[in-house]
C-alpha cells in the first residue's frame, strides 16, 4: 500500500485535487454543525423523556402516600347513659343521639388508652387528646350502633382514623415545625402520637378506604375515598361502551362498505374528522345545552357524562374501525359475494369478524380516553359534593355520581394540603386503568393482528 | 501485485480513476456483491451490465458511499480512488460524494426553483464567493446538462414542474455543478421515454470529456451506445469486463453470451 | 307501567313474533325450507322489527310531546300572582315538578293520600322535606293545585301510553304475522332495515355538529339580548357582577388564551420536531425503543395529570426560582406555569404528526441531497423540512387548535384574574378557564354571567373550527404531492 501515500502525484488535471483523507477546514465547520444539530436532537429527546419521568415522579411522590393512612386502635365503652337515656333501646330515639354525643367515648376512650400505656401525655387536655383523632370517627361509631343497637354498655375495639396532621406527620408532610406554626394541632400532640406509635396504638396500613368510602369534607380529608367517583366512572364507560361501540360500528360500516360518494357521505367524512378536534369542552356546553337543559336529564348524572363522552370518543372508534375494516383485504368480499351473500351477509360473516381485534383496540384506547376526560364533566355538574353511592343501575344511571378525574379537580380545589395527596393518589389510580386498558388493547393487537 | 496508476498512464493516456479490489458487500446475511475487483479510467464512460438484482447498483452505490445511509449494509475489501481508500475511517463521506457525484434512476429535483436546485451543491461544499459567482456555476452547469436553453427564462420555476427527461438532465446538471471527479449514473434513462433518452444518451458522451461516467444500464443497446467499457455482472460476481465492442461481438464467459444473446436476464 | 318496563314487554313481544314467525315460514311451505325466498331467521327478523319499532317510535314520540302539553296546560293554570318575586313561569314549573314528584313519594310511603292534602290546612312543604323534597319556599295553594293536576295528567298520559304502545305491537306483530308468504323477500326487508340504521349511525355525527352549532348560538342569541355585543367584542374589561351591571369584555380572555397557548407553542414546535427528526434520522434502534414509547405515554396521559403537574409542581417551582427571587410576581398558577405545562402536553402531539410528515419525503429527496455531498443535517434543513413544511405547519395549526381549547390545564395552572399584561409570571385567564367558572356551580339560565359562557364556546368553537379547517386543508394538500 505504499503507493497510496503519494495521492497529489496522481492528478495531473488542473483540478485542486485534495486529499480525501484530510478533511478540510470547510468540511470540519459543517461537521461540527452537524454535531450540534445531532445534539439539539438528542437534548430534545432528553427533554421529552425528562417532562414524563418528571411528571410521574412528582404524581406518585406526592400519591403515592394515599394508599396508606393512621389509625388509632382503641376499645371504646358504649355508654348507655349517654347513647340510650331511655334505655328501651328503641332505634328511632338512638338515632337522634348525634355524633356530637359519641366525641366523648372516643376522647375517654384514647385518654383511657394513653393511660394504660404509660405514655406521658404532654401535658394535654382531654379535648386536645381528642383532636387527634378524625373528626370522622364518631360517624363511624354511630354508624355501628346504629347497625347493631345490642352492643351498646359492651367495649367493643374499634380502628379509629386519626386525625389529618397525625396521618400526615407519619407520612412526612406535617413537622414539628409546621405544627408549631398550625392551628389545627401541636408538637405536643405529634410527640403524644410517636410514642403511642411506638406502644402499637397508633398503626399506619393500607388504605382499604380510599377505594371504598366517599368524598368528605373540607375538614376530613383523612376520610376522602374514591368509591363514588370509581363507580360512577364505571357508570359512564359501561354507557360509553354500550352506546358508542355499536354506534360508531354500523356508523364505520356505512361509510366504509356501503356509502356512495355524495355529498352526504362528505358531509359525514367533514363532520368526523372535525368532531374528532373540537376542544371537549364544547362538548360539555353541549351537554348541559341539550341533555340537561332541553332533554331534562339530571345534573351530576352518570347517563349525562357517558352520552357526553360517547359523542367525544365516537370519532376515535369510527376512525379505527374504519381501519381495521380497510385492513380487510377485498378477496375475503369477493369470495364471499362469489358464493352468492349478500352485501350485508358478506359483511356481518366475514368481513366484520376479521376486523373485529381492529375495532376492540380501537375502542379500548376510546374508553380510556372517555375515562381520563374530565373538562365536559364540570360543566354538567359532576363536580358537585357527593357523598351517596348511586344506586344499582339503570336507576342508578340517572344519580348523582362524580368521576375519577373530576374528583381529582375536586380535591385540588380544597384548602387542606392534605387533599394535594388525595389527588395525587386519585391520579395514580386513574394512570394505573388507563395503564391497564393499554395494556390490554397491545395484547389484542398483538395477539391478532392478521398480516394480509 | 498492484498496478501503480502511473505505468497505465504513461502507456495510454489513461489513468486509472477508480480501482475496487477484493469488494465484498453484505445486506445482513445476504452476500450481494462477491469479491469484485475492477478498474475504471479516467475520462471513459462505463456501463454496468447484468440481469436484475445482480448486484451492480449496489457496487455502484459504493463507490460514493451511499450505501453508508443503509443501516445493515456492511462493505468489505479496498476500493481505492485517485489511489485513497475511500472506506477509511479517516474519510469523510461528505467529501468524498463532492468528488464522486451521482445521478438516480428516478429523476429526483428537490422542491425548490430550478436555480436553487443547482445551487444546492455549490452552496453546501461553499464553491462560489459571491452571488455573480453562483449564477456563473449555475449557467455553467445547466449549459453542460444540456438544458440551459430550455429553462433559461424560467429559474425561478420549480423543478418538479419540468418534464420527466427535463428534470433528469436537471438533477445531472445539479450533479455536475459541483464539480465532481466521477460521475455515478443509476439507470438514468430508466424512467424516461425515448426521445428523452437520446438526448441524456448524448449529454453523457459529451460529459466524458471532462468525467470519469459510470452507469449502470438495463438495456445493452444503451451500454453498446454510450459505453467504452462495459462490465458484466451475474449474481454478484463480476462476470466480464473489458473493451464495450469485445465484450458485445466477442464475449469470453459463456454467461455473458447467454445474457448478450437474451437468453437470461 | 314504568317506560323501562314498557319496553321490555314491546321487546318480549317481538321476541315472541320472531320465534312464531319463523315457524308459520316453514309452515307455509310444508317445512321444506328451500322453498322459501330467505332463510327463517329473516322472516323471524322480519316479524321482530315489524312489531318492535312502530311501537317504540310511538313511544318516542310520545315522550316528546307529552311534557310539552303537559306543562303548557300547567302553565295556563297558574296565575302570575303565584309567581314569587322576580321569579318567571320556569322556576315556578321546576316547583311544580318537585312537589308532584314529592307527592309520589307520599304515596308511596302510604300515609297520606296526595291528592287530599291541603295547602292552607297542612304544611306542604314540612311534609316535603320529610320524604326527601327540598322547597326553597312555602307553597302557596295554587301552585300545590297546579302540582296535583300535573302528577294526574302525567298518570292518565302513561296509561294511555303504555295502551298505544302495546296496541300498537300486538297490531303490527299480527299484521306482520300473516303477510308471511313463501316468495316475500324477507331478506332484503331486513337487511335494507339494518341498512337504514347504519345510515342512522353516521347522522350521529352530523347531529352531534348541529346540536353543538344550535345550543351555543341559540344560547349566544338570548346573551346578545340581554347584553350589548360591541361590549362583549370590544370591552377590556372582564368583570361578572352577581347582582347585574358586570363588565363581560373577551379581549382579555382572549389574550390570555393566546399568550398561554403562544408560549405552549413556543416550547413544544420546536421539541416537538427535533424529537421526530431525531428519532426518524439519527436514533440508532436501543435509543428509539425507549424514546418512542415514552413519548407516546406522554400522550396518552390525561389532560387532569397535566393540570395537577402544574398546580403542585411546576407552578411552586416557577414561583419560588424565577417569580420571586426576580420580583415579577408571587402567583404560582402563572401564564409561564399553564403554558410550559400545556407544551409538553403538545410535545407528543407534534411530534407524531412531523414523524408522519417528515417519513412522507421521499427517500428519493434524500438520496440526491445525499448524493451531493450534503450532510444529514444539511439534507434535513435544507431539504426535508422545506418539502415538508407544509405538512409540518398544518400539523404546528393543529396544535395550535388543541392549546387553545385545553381546559385542565389552564384551569389548574393559569389562574382566574381577567388581566391584559405581558409578564408571563403573572396569572391570567383564558376562554376555557371562563368556561368553566360561568357554568358550574348553580347556573341561573337566565342571566348574562351565565349565558356569556356560551358566547364565549361559540367563539371558541369557531376558532378552533377555522384552525382545524385550515390545517386538514394544508395536509391534505400536502399528502396528495407525494401520492
Amino acid at each position: 500500500m505504499t503507493d497510496m501515500s503519494q495521492p497529489g502525484t496522481a492528478a495531473p488535471s488542473g483540478k485542486n485535487r485534495s486529499s480525501l483523507l484530510a478533511a478540510d477546514a470547510r468540511t470540519k465547520r459543517r461537521n461540527a454543525s452537524e454535531r450540534r444539530f445531532r445534539l439539539m436532537g438528542l437534548i430534545a429527546v432528553s427533554i421529552g423523556v425528562l417532562a414524563l419521568v418528571g411528571l410521574l415522579t412528582s404524581i406518585l411522590g406526592n400519591g403515592l402516600s394515599s394508599f396508606r393512612q393512621t389509625y388509632i386502635a382503641l376499645d371504646v365503652y358504649l355508654d348507655p347513659a349517654k347513647l340510650d337515656k331511655s334505655g328501651t333501646r328503641d332505634i328511632e330515639k338512638i338515632k337522634k343521639v348525634t355524633t356530637f354525643g359519641y366525641k366523648p367515648l372516643i376522647e375517654k376512650a384514647l385518654v383511657a388508652a394513653i393511660e394504660k400505656a404509660g405514655v406521658d401525655d404532654q401535658g394535654l387536655s382531654g379535648k386536645k387528646i381528642g383532636a387527634m383523632i378524625s373528626p370522622e370517627a364518631p360517624a363511624t361509631l354511630r354508624n355501628y350502633v346504629i347497625a347493631n343497637p345490642d352492643k351498646i354498655g359492651e367495649t367493643i375495639p374499634f380502628d379509629l382514623l386519626a386525625g389529618g396532621r397525625i396521618d400526615g406527620f407519619f407520612k412526612g408532610r406535617v413537622t414539628m415545625e409546621s405544627a408549631a406554626l398550625d392551628r389545627n394541632t401541636s408538637p405536643e400532640q405529634l410527640r403524644l402520637a410517636e410514642a403511642l406509635r411506638d406502644k402499637g396504638i397508633v398503626v399506619t396500613r393500607f388504605n382499604w378506604a380510599f377505594f371504598t368510602s366517599p368524598d368528605a369534607s373540607d375538614t376530613r380529608p383523612e376520610a376522602a375515598g374514591l368509591g363514588v367517583a370509581l363507580l360512577g366512572s364505571a357508570y359512564m364507560m359501561l354507557v360509553v361502551l354500550v352506546l358508542a361501540l355499536p354506534i360508531g360500528v354500523a356508523a364505520s360500516i356505512y361509510l366504509e362498505e356501503f356509502a356512495r360518494q355524495n355529498w352526504l357521505t362528505d358531509l359525514i367524512e367533514v363532520n368526523i374528522s372535525n368532531l374528532a378536534a373540537v376542544p371537549s369542552i364544547v362538548f360539555g356546553i353541549l351537554g348541559l345545552a341539550a341533555f340537561i337543559n332541553f332533554a331534562g336529564l339530571p345534573q351530576s348524572a352518570p347517563i349525562v357524562g357517558g352520552l357526553v363522552l360517547t359523542l367525544m370518543t365516537l370519532p376515535t372508534i369510527i376512525i379505527a374501525t374504519r381501519a381495521a375494516l380497510k385492513a380487510v383485504p377485498p378477496s375475503i368480499r369477493d369470495a364471499a359475494l362469489g358464493v352468492g351473500a349478500s352485501k350485508m351477509q358478506t359483511v356481518f360473516h366475514h368481513v366484520l369478524p376479521l376486523a373485529m381485534p381492529g375495532i376492540l383496540t380501537g375502542t379500548i384506547i376510546g374508553l380510556a380516553q372517555a375515562l381520563g376526560e374530565s373538562a365536559p364533566l364540570l360543566l354538567i355538574g359532576m363536580v358537585a359534593f357527593v357523598r351517596e353511592y348511586p344506586g344499582a343501575p339503570p336507576e342508578g344511571f340517572f344519580d348523582p355520581a362524580s368521576a375519577l378525574p373530576v374528583q381529582v379537580y375536586n380535591w385540588t380545589t380544597r384548602g387542606d394540603p392534605a387533599f394535594v395527596e388525595r389527588a395525587s393518589g386519585a391520579i395514580i389510580v386513574l394512570l394505573a386503568f388507563l395503564l391497564m386498558m393499554n395494556i390490554i388493547a397491545i395484547i389484542l393487537r398483538r395477539r391478532f393482528e392478521r398480516r394480509w | 501485485m498492484f498496478d501503480t496508476p502511473h505505468r497505465e498512464t504513461s502507456v495510454d493516456q489513461t489513468e486509472i480513476k477508480i480501482s475496487a479490489r477484493g469488494c465484498q458487500v453484505y445486506y445482513g446475511d445476504t452476500h450481494a456483491i462477491k469479491d469484485v475487483s475492477v478498474e475504471i479510467e479516467d475520462k471513459t464512460v462505463t456501463a454496468f451490465i447484468g440481469p436484475s438484482g445482480c448486484g451492480k447498483s449496489t457496487f455502484l452505490r459504493c463507490l460514493n458511499r451511499m450505501n453508508d445511509t443503509i443501516d445493515i449494509c456492511r462493505v468489505e475489501g479496498d476500493i481505492l480512488l485517485d489511489g485513497e481508500d475511500i472506506y477509511d475511517p479517516k474519510v469523510d463521506p461528505v467529501q468524498l460524494r463532492a468528488k464522486v457525484g451521482m445521478v438516480f434512476q428516478k429523476p429526483n429535483p428537490f422542491p425548490k426553483s430550478i436555480y436553487d436546485n443547482i445551487a444546492y451543491g455549490p452552496r453546501i461544499h461553499g464553491l462560489a464567493r459571491n452571488k455573480a459567482e453562483l449564477d456563473e456555476i449555475v449557467e455553467k452547469s445547466l449549459r453542460r446538462g444540456a438544458i440551459w436553453n430550455e429553462v433559461k427564462d424560467r429559474l425561478d420555476a420549480p423543478g418538479t414542474g419540468l418534464s420527466g427527461g427535463q428534470q433528469q438532465r436537471l438533477c445531472i446538471a445539479r450533479a455536475i455543478a459541483t464539480e465532481p471527479e466521477v460521475l455515478l449514473m443509476d439507470e438514468p434513462c430508466s424512467a424516461l421515454d425515448p426521445i428523452a433518452t437520446a438526448q441524456v444518451e448524448e449529454l453523457i458522451d459529451e460529459l466524458r470529456q471532462q468525467y470519469s461516467v459510470v452507469i449502470v444500464t438495463h438495456s445493452m443497446q444503451q451500454a453498446a451506445r454510450v459505453s467504452q467499457k462495459t462490465a458484466f455482472f451475474h449474481l454478484g460476481n463480476l462476470v466480464e469486463y473489458g473493451e464495450t465492442g469485445h465484450i458485445f461481438t466477442n464475449p469470453e464467459d459463456p454467461r455473458t453470451e447467454s445474457y448478450i444473446t437474451g437468453r437470461i436476464g | 307501567m314504568s317506560v323501562s318496563v314498557l319496553i321490555t314487554i314491546v321487546l318480549g313481544l317481538a321476541a315472541i313474533g320472531y320465534v312464531l314467525a319463523r315457524r308459520r315460514a316453514l309452515a307455509v311451505v310444508d317445512g321444506d325450507s328451500r322453498k322459501l325466498h330467505s332463510r327463517t331467521g329473516y322472516y323471524g327478523q322480519f316479524v321482530f322489527l315489524m312489531t318492535a319499532v312502530p311501537a317504540l317510535l310511538v313511544m318516542l314520540v310520545w315522550l316528546f310531546v307529552q311534557p310539552v302539553l303537559i306543562e303548557s296546560r300547567i302553565g295556563g293554570m297558574i296565575p302570575e300572582s303565584a309567581f314569587p318575586e322576580g321569579g318567571e313561569l320556569t322556576l315556578v314549573m321546576s316547583d311544580v315538578r318537585r312537589i308532584s314528584n314529592g307527592l309520589d313519594a307520599i304515596e308511596a310511603t302510604g300515609q297520606g293520600a296526595a291528592a287530599a292534602l291541603d295547602a292552607t290546612a297542612t304544611d306542604v312543604r314540612a311534609e316535603m322535606a320529610a320524604v326527601g323534597v327540598a322547597l326553597g319556599s312555602d307553597v302557596s295553594p295554587e301552585v300545590l293545585s297546579a302540582a296535583q293536576s300535573y302528577r294526574k295528567m302525567q298518570h292518565t298520559g302513561a296509561f294511555w301510553l303504555s295502551i298505544v304502545a302495546l296496541a300498537t305491537a300486538l297490531a303490527f306483530l299480527v299484521g306482520s304475522l300473516s303477510r308471511i308468504r313463501a316468495d316475500q323477500r324477507a331478506r332484503n326487508i331486513s337487511e335494507n332495515f339494518v341498512l337504514a340504521l347504519l345510515i342512522g349511525a353516521s347522522l350521529v355525527a352530523i347531529a352531534t355538529t348541529l346540536g353543538i352549532v344550535l345550543s351555543l348560538v341559540f344560547e349566544t342569541y338570548h346573551f346578545f339580548q340581554l347584553y350589548p355585543w360591541q361590549d362583549f367584542f370590544f370591552s377590556l374589561t372582564w368583570n361578572p357582577q352577581f347582582r347585574g351591571g358586570s363588565d363581560l369584555g373577551f379581549i382579555p380572555l382572549i389574550w390570555g388564551t393566546l399568550y398561554v397557548s403562544f408560549v405552549a407553542l413556543i416550547v413544544a414546535v420546536p421539541v416537538g420536531l427535533m424529537i421526530a427528526i431525531y428519532l426518524a434520522e439519527y436514533a440508532g434502534p436501543k435509543l428509539r425503543s425507549v424514546a418512542k414509547p415514552a413519548i407516546e405515554v406522554l400522550a396518552g396521559i390525561p389532560t387532569i395529570v397535566y393540570g395537577l403537574f402544574a398546580l403542585i409542581t411546576v407552578g411552586p417551582f416557577l414561583r419560588d426560582w424565577i417569580a420571586q427571587p426576580m420580583g415579577l410576581g408571587d402567583s404560582s398558577s402563572s401564564v409561564l406555569t399553564a403554558g410550559l405545562v400545556m407544551g409538553i402536553m403538545l410535545i407528543p402531539f407534534v411530534s407524531s404528526l412531523s414523524d408522519d410528515i417528515i417519513n412522507a419525503v421521499p427517500q428519493s429527496m434524500r438520496d440526491g441531497s445525499y448524493g451531493l455531498g450534503a450532510t444529514q443535517s444539511e439534507t434535513i434543513k435544507q431539504v426535508v423540512l422545506p418539502a415538508a413544511l407544509p405538512g409540518v405547519v398544518g400539523a404546528i395549526l393543529l396544535a395550535a387548535s388543541r392549546a387553545i381549547g385545553e381546559t385542565m390545564i389552564v384551569v389548574m395552572g393559569a389562574g382566574a384574574a381577567a388581566k391584559l399584561s405581558l409578564n408571563p409570571l403573572e396569572a391570567m385567564t383564558t376562554v376555557t378557564v371562563k368556561i368553566v367558572s360561568q357554568l358550574t356551580g348553580d347556573t341561573e339560565f337566565a342571566s348574562p354571567e351565565t349565558l356569556v359562557a356560551f358566547a364565549l364556546g361559540l367563539t371558541l368553537f369557531t376558532f378552533t373550527l377555522a384552525l382545524n379547517v385550515l390545517a386538514l386543508f394544508i395536509v391534505r394538500k400536502y399528502r396528495e404531492q407525494y401520492e
